[in-house]
């Protein structure tokens, strides 16, 4: 126990692991569509720490930072077009709460 | 030591981001992660992803966040999830496990290290992936550009109610399923 908890990689192991806790746990509560966009950078920063940390215990961490830093400008287009949508929700329905925006019944 | 007080206070600040009722809260929540990220980064031996991480998640999108507040207004919150909390905690806690169970201990590699400059593996051997990424900044301006559109969007086009008075009466009268105020045998449309 003391060897695994010595070692660095498993300590950004467990921030990678805490990370998606965090996200998936946001993304199951939370109602409000601009928050929504939050929550995925969240759960977005687990992967690119996670992708270069894989580079690191892979013995290449160059690869690790390429497929990172596209995984970070996807990740920015994203919560572009997830806030634009938001923000016309908003000034459409007066709110961005999914489940009063809802229109499908049944 | 410093890598265990990183991750921790990474990992509250996300959990912050969710107890936020305040959406400018939940921003500055968010900008710490991401900035707290960025230090893991660097210190795992990433600087170039780190500054990028530093630059475009704590500022960048920061700004984004701001900038939308600053259209919609500020939205207080409804706590109430739609997912009962405690099928959401042992989601998670299943979600976790597993995960850790793969991964984890994580070894150094017994491989040869990899001497391949940043430049080089971005530029020559994931080339494809600037080209999507500059793709995908395209697309990201089309999408500023609906973030910045005034106009609303009208989904389908309501009849506009014709007014009119009768003559002799104050009170409006409903003529074909509208509202009609008919004075001096003319009929005013209202704007």
């Amino acid at each position: 126990m003391a060897a695994f908890l010595q070692n660095p990689l498993n300590v950004f192991a467990l921030g990678v692991l805490g990370l998606l806790g965090m996200g998936i746990y946001g993304l199951l509560i939370t109602r409000n569509m601009i928050k929504m966009v939050a929550v995925l950078q969240i759960l977005v920063k687990s992967a690119v720490l996670a992708l270069v940390l894989a580079g690191k215990a892979g013995g290449n961490i160059n690869l690790g930072q390429s497929l990172a830093a596209t995984v970070i400008v996807s990740d920015t287009i994203v919560a572009v077009i997830g806030l634009a949508l938001g923000v016309q929700i908003q000034r459409r329905f007066g709110t961005a709460d999914l489940k009063e925006i809802a229109t499908l019944k049944g | 030591m410093l890598d265990w007080l990183l991750v921790i206070a990474a990992v509250v600040c996300a959990y912050q981001v969710m107890r936020a009722q305040r959406l400018i809260l939940a921003t500055l929540w968010l900008a710490s992660t991401s900035a707290l990220v960025a230090t893991l980064l660097y210190r795992l031996g990433a600087p170039e992803v780190a500054v990028m991480e530093l630059s475009v998640g704590a500022g960048l999108v920061t700004v984004l966040f701001v900038f939308a507040f600053s259209i919609v207004g500020e939205v207080t919150l409804d706590p109430r999830g739609i997912v009962p909390r405690p099928l959401v905690w042992a989601m998670i806690l299943a979600i976790i496990l597993l995960m850790g169970w793969f991964i984890l201990p994580l070894t150094n590699s017994q491989n040869p290290v990899v001497k391949v400059p940043f430049s080089t593996m971005l530029w020559d051997q994931r080339g494809l992936d600037v080209l999507a990424q500059i793709v995908l900044i395209f697309s990201g301006a089309i999408g500023l550009l609906g973030l910045l559109a005034e106009r609303e969007i009208v989904v389908g086009r309501k009849p506009r109610p014709t007014v009119a008075l009768t003559s002799g009466s104050s009170q409006p009268e409903v003529l074909d399923g509208r509202w009609q105020i008919t004075a001096n045998e003319t009929s005013v449309e209202e704007n």
